[in-house]
């Protein structure tokens, strides 16, 4: 070990754990905590800069240095030094490549606070890790090699943890010692840095001259650096402000977890305190419903409190019994946040899926999930540039401003007031991904203007008057399977049964209504929202629609079913082979296809995807479409009814 | 500084707590069919204390599952059966019939010990009760696969791990979604570090297996570990005899397995001294970290351990 390297005494207070545990672990009970993170470029030295915290802070024992220098002369970068990147970039995989690939979190400590670091990535395939880790941070330390300045990288990375929120900003220029701690490089960064921090709105940041490798104005001021008159990397960290600190100043909001009720006579409400503060006797109203009530406990288990904060788990009590579940907000109770279903939004998106505008995700806000969607964006964000650029849709580590509808209304506030009601990921129905990440910005407001017309002839009054219970059947299958066929005869059968029906299909949806779709993903995903919303008006006015559309994604067809009360979505699926489809060809359309002369047909270059539980399934290589469309009238109307 | 003495700043013990509160509550709220990982250690005790906190007056609204390899210390079966009394959860205990049956013993079998007992019993347990949610006392700080894994770790419906198919994970907002057959992991304790642990023992009071105390106890050294005679199936060499010694355990597990430090520590206050006074980390004592060079536990994980 060279002697740059030696354990610097002023992070842990060895004397003092010797001589007086008690009064260290006195100390150490009182500490507050600091999440921050570390964004840099490959070669920026972050690692190093993270391993130099760990080893000074003696978060390292003997057996990993040992480990540690074993790997160094191995694999390390540094020659026959030691390399602290090795202690950091976990995964074996990521060691073999030399490069992190995720978020990793580290922990040490000093004498005033505990740290986490999230240790994020800095290439640019990886913007969902940054923003990933930065959700958490209470500040970033960004990364500029001396011999490099603001790179494009330093600007996305500034970008992202601005647009997360994160209002504390160290730049840590580092590398010093390879520019001979030039202070004419170091004022020239951070003028450059200015400029661009303005720009995208930061008001203010921290710049600090360092050497993670040589450990200069880490922990101690540098003898190299005497042009330096600021604090060291951990003086300025012990010192900011946190911000569960600030949330605390804010008006109370607690959304509602779990609903504690181990007997009659207890009826508790637990959650984690987003903002503000809450004491017994405090008026508070329950969101969405708005009723309101007064709070008589503060439960945990050894006592009661008097007072919580923002940041405490807790369980309160009321003094009424109201209606109150997961997903609800308890707030105070002349100050509470609103509702709204449509709101604009910053998306970040993290699957490799792009974004389908239209289509329903879950979105999770706080303790609510409701079904949403994304309407095509307004434009995406060149994090490298900071331009705003015309999109039909969100690609991995894009990032975009949207309207987002929501199936019902959420309590939310905008994230820049509330990470809590303000922040939400959205969840791909099918395969659970957690596809994005968002910000609401704020209520588009529509949803307090449109009121529901309130209906004297309801839904029920209309189907009583035709005697008939409503349904959607909805067919689906490959083109040419021979959906429409049936469903012709099904409608045929229902009418001489003295039933009121109609049968939407392509012939009669695409030449009106929706004339101005075409056939891409997106624009099939539009066709079936509109079909959808319109059988369910026609279900409303007592009808039984029959739909023949290919509809080939379960997503769409679930959305469909969604919009309907249960049991009044009848899924056909009319199953016949690709193969047979493609040799019936009814209408030329699998040669054109296969010629390319028709893009994205169902089959050919587009997925089906086949329904995995449909009320009816048809199988037309054995069942032929007279007794296939029986079947399915007797099914209508016999015995058997579509509601549960 | 300001913020240390205002009213409004919680300390990071609060906030750690907090923390794994509202992780169980959520997934309380959200899985189907949860359970808690109780391997009897510190880290055990400290998730089992913060469960009882997140639903008092309730008791936690899951069981106990202890994946038993039969080799465990004495003491931990007998803190095992009080704590799941006092808490009023139900205790289920799971020895991998197989590895019962072939008498797998740390002794003659090696790595192939945690397999069958600990990877292989888990699996099993998972399946059998069906349980989709399933809290381990894994922290961050452990092992360095352990820094990348998620809050709300993802497992296919044969347990695997993919660390570079891990779910983003934002604010506080978890995905508890997933499919048939596929389960989460979920790790309440991951941002605390061992320090934390103790500290938190230690303010809390939370009961904990004595064996983590000095204490005098019958000892033999093996391949440079200070194993302890904790039964009479402990096979001794020719000419072996169990030295008294004064000793403690940083971390246990089965205890031919499991590496003693030789200590005077008989209080709390002087095992957290000596935990920060020491220079080799925590799970030195542990044969299983050092198997496949330096990716153990990375591989370990992706078989299914925990």
């Amino acid at each position: 070990m060279s002697d740059d390297l030696t354990i610097d005494p002023v992070y842990v207070t060895d004397t003092l754990i010797a001589e007086d545990i008690d009064a260290y672990l006195e100390t150490h009970q009182h500490k507050t905590m600091l999440r921050f993170i570390t964004c840099g470029s490959v070669d920026d030295g972050k690692s190093t800069l993270i391993g130099r915290m760990l080893y000074d802070s003696k978060m390292i024992f003997e057996d990993q240095l040992a480990a540690l220098e074993t790997d160094s002369k191995k694999v390390g970068t540094q020659g026959q030094e030691i390399d602290f990147a090795l202690l950091v970039d976990g995964l074996a995989a990521e060691r073999e490549q030399g490069i992190t690939i995720d978020v990793a979190y580290r922990f040490f400590n000093t004498e005033k606070r505990k740290f986490i670091v999230a240790d994020c990535p800095g290439h640019e395939q990886y913007t969902r890790n940054m923003v990933t880790g930065a959700s958490t941070a209470d500040l970033a330390v960004i990364l500029i090699d001396a011999r490099k300045g603001v790179l494009v990288q330093t600007r996305r990375h500034s970008y992202l943890c601005h647009l997360i929120g994160i209002r504390n900003i160290v730049l840590a220029v580092n590398k010093m010692d390879l520019v001979d701690y030039d202070p004419v490089v170091f004022d020239a960064i951070v003028k450059d840095y200015t400029e661009f921090a303005r720009s995208i709105g930061i008001e203010n940041f921290t710049a600090m001259p360092i050497s993670g490798f040589k450990g200069d104005n880490i922990t101690t001021k540098s003898a190299n650096t005497p042009w330096y008159s600021g604090p060291t990397l951990i003086e300025h960290l012990e010192t900011v402000e946190v911000l569960s600190s600030l949330d605390a100043d804010k008006p109370f909001r607690m959304p509602v977890q779990w609903v504690n009720r181990p007997n009659l006579d207890f009826r508790g409400f637990s959650g984690l305190i987003a903002t503000g503060s809450v004491k017994p006797g405090d008026a508070v109203r329950v969101l969405p419903s708005g009723k309101t009530s007064t709070v008589t406990r503060i439960v945990t288990l050894g006592e009661d409190l008097d007072e919580a904060v923002a940041g405490q788990s807790v369980t309160i009590c009321f003094a009424d019994e109201i209606d109150c579940s997961r997903g609800d907000v308890i707030a105070i109770a002349e100050n509470p946040p609103e509702a709204a279903d449509q709101f604009e939004a910053t998306v970040v998106w993290m699957a490799d899926e792009a974004l389908i505008p239209g289509r329903a995700y879950w979105l999770k806000s706080a303790t609510q999930t409701v079904s949403a969607t994304v309407h095509q964006p307004k434009y995406t964000v060149n994090v490298n540039t900071m331009e705003h650029m015309a999109a039909k849709t969100l690609d991995l580590n894009a990032i975009g401003v949207a309207e987002v509808t929501t199936d019902k209304p959420i309590v939310f506030e905008a994230y820049d007031d509330n990470r809590t009601l303000g922040g939400f990921i959205l969840i791909d129905k099918i395969t659970n991904a957690t596809v994005a990440a968002g910000m609401l910005r704020f209520s588009l407001r529509r949803a307090q203007n449109v009121h529901w017309q309130a209906l004297d002839v309801t839904r029920e009054a209309h189907a009583a008057a035709k005697n008939q219970n409503p349904a959607v059947l909805w067919f689906t299958g490959l083109s040419g399977s021979g959906k429409s066929t049936i469903a012709n005869l099904v409608e045929k059968k229902l009418h001489a049964l003295g039933k009121h029906t109609f049968l939407l299909d392509g012939d009669n949806v695409r030449h009106g209504l929706n004339k101005d779709l075409g056939f891409t993903e997106a624009d099939r995903i539009e066709n079936i929202r509109r079909v959808g919303e319109v059988a369910k008006l026609m279900t409303d006015a007592g009808l039984i629609v029959l739909t023949a559309f290919i509809s080939p994604f379960r997503a769409e067809r679930d959305m469909v079913r969604q919009m309907l009360p249960k049991g009044d979505f009848v899924e056909v699926f009319v199953d016949t082979p690709l193969e047979e489809a493609e040799r019936r060809d009814v209408k030329g359309l699998y040669k054109k296809a296969r010629s390319g002369a028709l893009k994205n047909f169902t089959g050919i270059d587009s997925p089906y995807e086949a329904p995995e539980a449909a009320e009816i399934r048809v199988d037309t290589m054995t069942e032929t479409p007279e007794a296939a469309a029986e079947r399915i009238v007797e099914r209508i109307t016999g015995d058997w009814m579509p509601t549960i | 500084m300001s913020d240390l003495n205002s009213k409004s700043t919680l300390t990071h013990l609060q906030r750690l707590e907090a923390e794994a509160i509202h992780i169980m509550r959520e997934v309380v709220a959200e899985a189907e069919n949860p359970v808690m990982m109780y391997s009897v250690g510190k880290d055990s005790a400290v998730m089992l204390h913060l469960a009882r906190k997140a639903f008092y007056p309730s008791p936690p609204p899951f069981p106990l599952l202890h994946v038993d390899t039969t080799w465990k210390f004495q003491e931990m079966y007998k803190l095992r059966d009080k704590m799941a009394q006092d808490s009023g959860m139900e205790l289920l205990v799971y020895q991998n019939p197989e590895a019962a049956e072939r008498g797998i013993n740390p002794f003659d079998h090696g790595a192939l010990h945690t397999d069958m007992w600990k990877t292989e019993g888990l699996k099993q347990a998972l399946d059998k009760y069906g349980f989709d949610a399933a809290f381990g006392g894994a922290r961050r700080d452990e092992e360095k696969s352990r820094a990348k894994e998620r809050i709300f770790s993802f497992r296919t419906a044969s347990h695997g791990w993919d660390p570079k198919n891990q779910r983003p994970e934002l604010w506080n907002l978890y995905n508890a979604r997933k499919n048939k057959g596929e389960s989460i992991r979920v790790f309440p304790i991951s941002n605390w570090t061992e320090l934390d642990i103790w500290q938190y023992i230690h303010l809390n009071d939370v009961p904990i297996v004595p064996l983590y105390m000095a204490a005098e106890r019958p000892t033999v050294e093996r391949d440079g570990m200070l194993l302890m005679v904790d039964d009479d199936r402990f096979p001794l060499k020719p000419g072996e005899v169990p030295v008294m010694r004064s000793i403690r355990f940083r971390t246990l597990g089965c205890y031919p397995l499991t590496g003693a430090v030789e200590s005077t520590a008989k209080t709390l206050p002087e095992v957290i001294q000596e935990t920060l006074l020491t220079t080799t980390s925590e799970r030195q004592g542990r044969a299983i970290d050092k198997d496949a060079g330096g990716a153990g536990m990375e591989v370990k994980k992706q078989q299914g351990y925990f």
